[in-house]
């Protein structure tokens, strides 16, 4: 018999008398909260995992842009991105050696989940593939308020699971060491989000 | 043997690290005797019990939470067959290898088989329970191919030659000093000036392996779920050693245990509140990476998912252990238990340690191999209480100590002293005329502990109970006699 056949029956066998249990999903699906207390809220939990969050009208979102990746260079961004800056675009033919030269990436986001802080990239629209999130030790993240839902069930009911999908809730960080928590490790030690919005 | 003769695939001896060379008691006698590692427990779990209650504590729906994930797990647990059958179909749908192992000799053939086949002497690996479980940077390095654990607490332990004490934070028995001592000798390139501040060693770990990363050809994780209707692996981490194995290198092996699979996405909604706020007391961990099969141009070609048994279907066959399989590995129940926190997680002998160790290690193995497991607790029932799917751990304690003293009944025909003892007891106990006797005789005990009012020592055969326990002094007049005096 096949490892497969084999383990398969023995599961079949150990569920021979096993019964179906309903399960009660009467936990909190949707957020309490308005849209602008959903950007405090995001705000308030960026800056508690040691982000920097840069709140701008969306017509000023260009020039916050700019202002946050002034300090480093060179810059990647996404093949698609719509904000016009002047930085290099990810390639296929750059490798995890090129990418490491990189100071800075800007990217967009599929979704943000306020209660917990988190944003989730799918690699789709102003993206790019999960490497270049990732090697460059910068991330601008360009969020839109409309982006912003309440809780994690929203979230996960906003992504389309087979695409790639990473969640970053602030920058990397570590509890190895006396379970403290010490932000920048392997991925990118500093997370900047821009969140733009045309009702601040 | 089931009923139907066939028998029970548990995980093999000689293989992986489930078993301990000592048993409970002999092991944590030493590690209580080590100050510094009581004193770097004690820190730790503190700081870590504080950080999950304040973070429980903001979630009103908690515990609605915890019955969804108890209820989830339940159920799919009943149908696994075909989680397991539709998580493959859809994982080679888009382009992913799935590989059944047995047991842990099979999962690390499987995997070391398919480090040869792309030629690769070096793997970079994320910190997995399945992989330590089953032995396989052992297997590798019998290949010959170097495995680079790449999670701090993992490369701490590697580096140090050490084993891992638990589930979350495998050195949460070395303090930062310590840390700091193994890095200038171990690690290659280091700046001698290394300071144990948390933050530089964290620096150090990123600048030694940042190179490994890049020219990574080959990836070995485990997973925290399969999403069994899309077929998606899910990993939850912190520092981003995780998503550089999952994204740069060509070829990415997933080795997971049957358990981890859950039926829909929707399903990781409870379980990515559950575990992280459970784990490191976040609201949410800086990284989680899904993948589902190949996406061309975007991280690792080739893709395997090895699904390992290794005693799990034998746990699933009795009908009150098998929850012991619904442990997302969380830790909290470690770092909750008074057990735990003073003897730290290598008296356990077990990858798996604390209370959750101490009801699947000696079902994964067959509880005579790990028969000391089930009696290194003290029933107070803490890790139920903070176990975010509900595991009635102290219920399936007691039902594997007495699987234990069954097995025990079974192999001997001579009754063992705790056999001997409790017939005693019984004897006695049902007749009062006995009863007010013994308790009369008890009073010969008042000879020792007359100092700190507790038994300590006593000479054999009752040197068997103080070995491990202290017994209170009897009193010098018993309930019966004081109730005669005064109501009598």
């Amino acid at each position: 018999m096949s490892a497969r056949e084999e383990m398969l029956s023995a599961i079949r066998r150990a569920n021979a008398s096993a019964t179906d249990t309903p399960v009660p999903r009467d936990y909190e699906r949707r957020s309490p909260h308005s849209p602008s207390e959903l950007l405090d809220l995001l705000t308030d939990r960026l800056v508690d995992y040691k982000a920097t969050v840069v709140r701008v009208p969306l017509s000023e979102l260009p020039t916050a842009l700019a202002d946050a990746v002034a300090p480093y260079s060179p810059v990647l961004v996404p093949p698609d991105q719509p904000w016009d800056l002047d930085a290099t675009p990810d390639s296929p033919a750059l490798g995890p050696h090129d990418l490491d030269g990189f100071a800075a990436v800007v990217t967009g986001c599929a979704v943000a989940c306020a209660e917990t802080g988190t944003i989730a990239l799918d690699g789709g629209p102003a993206q790019g593939r999960r490497a270049i999130t990732l090697v460059p030790d910068v991330h601008v993240c360009v969020v839109h308020g409309s982006q912003v839902v309440g809780s994690v069930p929203e979230m996960i009911a906003a992504l389309t699971p087979t695409r790639p999908i990473t969640f970053v809730s602030g920058p990397s960080a570590t509890s190895d060491i006396e379970l403290q928590r010490v932000e920048g490790v392997h991925g990118p030690r500093t997370l900047i989000v821009v969140l733009a919005c045309e009702w601040q | 043997m089931t009923d139907l003769g066939m028998p029970l695939l548990r995980a093999p001896r000689g293989v992986g690290h489930l078993r301990g060379d000592k048993s409970f008691p002999a092991a944590a006698r030493d590690a209580l005797a080590d100050s510094q590692l009581r004193r770097n427990l004690g820190h730790a779990t503190s700081t870590i019990r504080a950080k999950r209650a304040t973070v429980v504590a903001e979630r009103a729906d908690w515990e609605q939470l915890r019955a969804a994930g108890s209820a989830i797990k339940a159920a799919t647990m009943a149908h696994l067959d075909e989680h397991l059958e539709r998580l493959e179909a859809e994982v080679t749908r888009r382009g992913g290898v799935v590989h059944w192992a047995r047991d842990a000799n099979e999962a690390n053939e499987i995997v070391t088989r398919l480090v040869a086949a792309t030629g690769s002497r070096e793997v970079v690996k994320v910190k997995s329970m399945a992989t330590q479980e089953i032995g396989l940077n052992e297997a590798l390095e019998a290949a010959g191919v170097t495995a680079q654990e790449t999670d701090l607490a993992e490369l701490i332990v590697q580096l140090g030659g050490d084993l891992p004490s638990h589930i979350l934070v495998p050195a949460i028995h070395r303090n930062r000093a310590e840390i700091r001592e193994i890095f200038l000798r171990e690690m290659p390139g280091v700046d001698p000036a290394l300071t144990d501040e948390p933050r530089r060693l964290a620096m150090a770990a990123r600048a030694y392996l940042r190179e490994r990363f890049l020219r990574a050809d080959v990836a070995i994780s485990g997973a925290n779920f399969g999403v069994a209707d899309t077929g998606s692996l899910v990993v939850v981490e912190s520092e981003g050693n995780g998503r550089m194995c999952l994204t740069l290198p060509r070829t990415l092996i997933t080795v997971m245990g049957i358990e981890k699979v859950v039926p829909t996405w929707q399903d990781l909604e409870v379980f990515l509140q559950l575990l992280p706020r459970s784990s490191t007391g976040e609201r949410m961990n800086p990284y989680t990476s899904v993948w589902t099969g190949v996406t061309p141009g975007d991280g690792p070609a080739e893709v395997h998912l090895v699904l390992l048994d290794n005693g799990r279907t034998a746990t699933l066959a009795d009908d009150v252990g098998r929850a012991a399989l619904h442990c997302i590995k969380c830790s909290a129940c470690l770092n909750v238990c008074p057990v735990y926190e003073r003897t730290g997680g290598h008296a356990y002998g077990s990858v798996y340690p604390g209370p959750i160790g101490a009801v699947l290690s000696p079902q994964l193995t067959g509880v005579e191999d790990n028969a000391s497991l089930p009696f290194a607790s003290s029933l107070c029932g803490a890790c139920f209480e903070a176990c975010p799917v509900r595991i009635d751990i102290p219920s399936l304690l007691v039902r594997l100590r007495s699987q234990h003293v069954e097995a025990r009944r079974e192999a001997s025909r001579v009754p063992s002293a705790e056999a001997v003892a409790m017939a005693a007891a019984a004897w006695t106990m049902s007749d009062p005329g006995r009863f007010a006797a013994a308790e009369k005789a008890s009073r010969l005990g008042r000879v020792f502990g007359r100092r700190s009012g507790r038994l300590t020592t006593l000479p054999p055969p009752l040197s068997a109970w103080t070995a491990g326990r202290d017994a209170p002094r009897p009193p010098a007049e018993t309930f019966r006699e004081w109730w005669a005096r005064e109501r009598g």
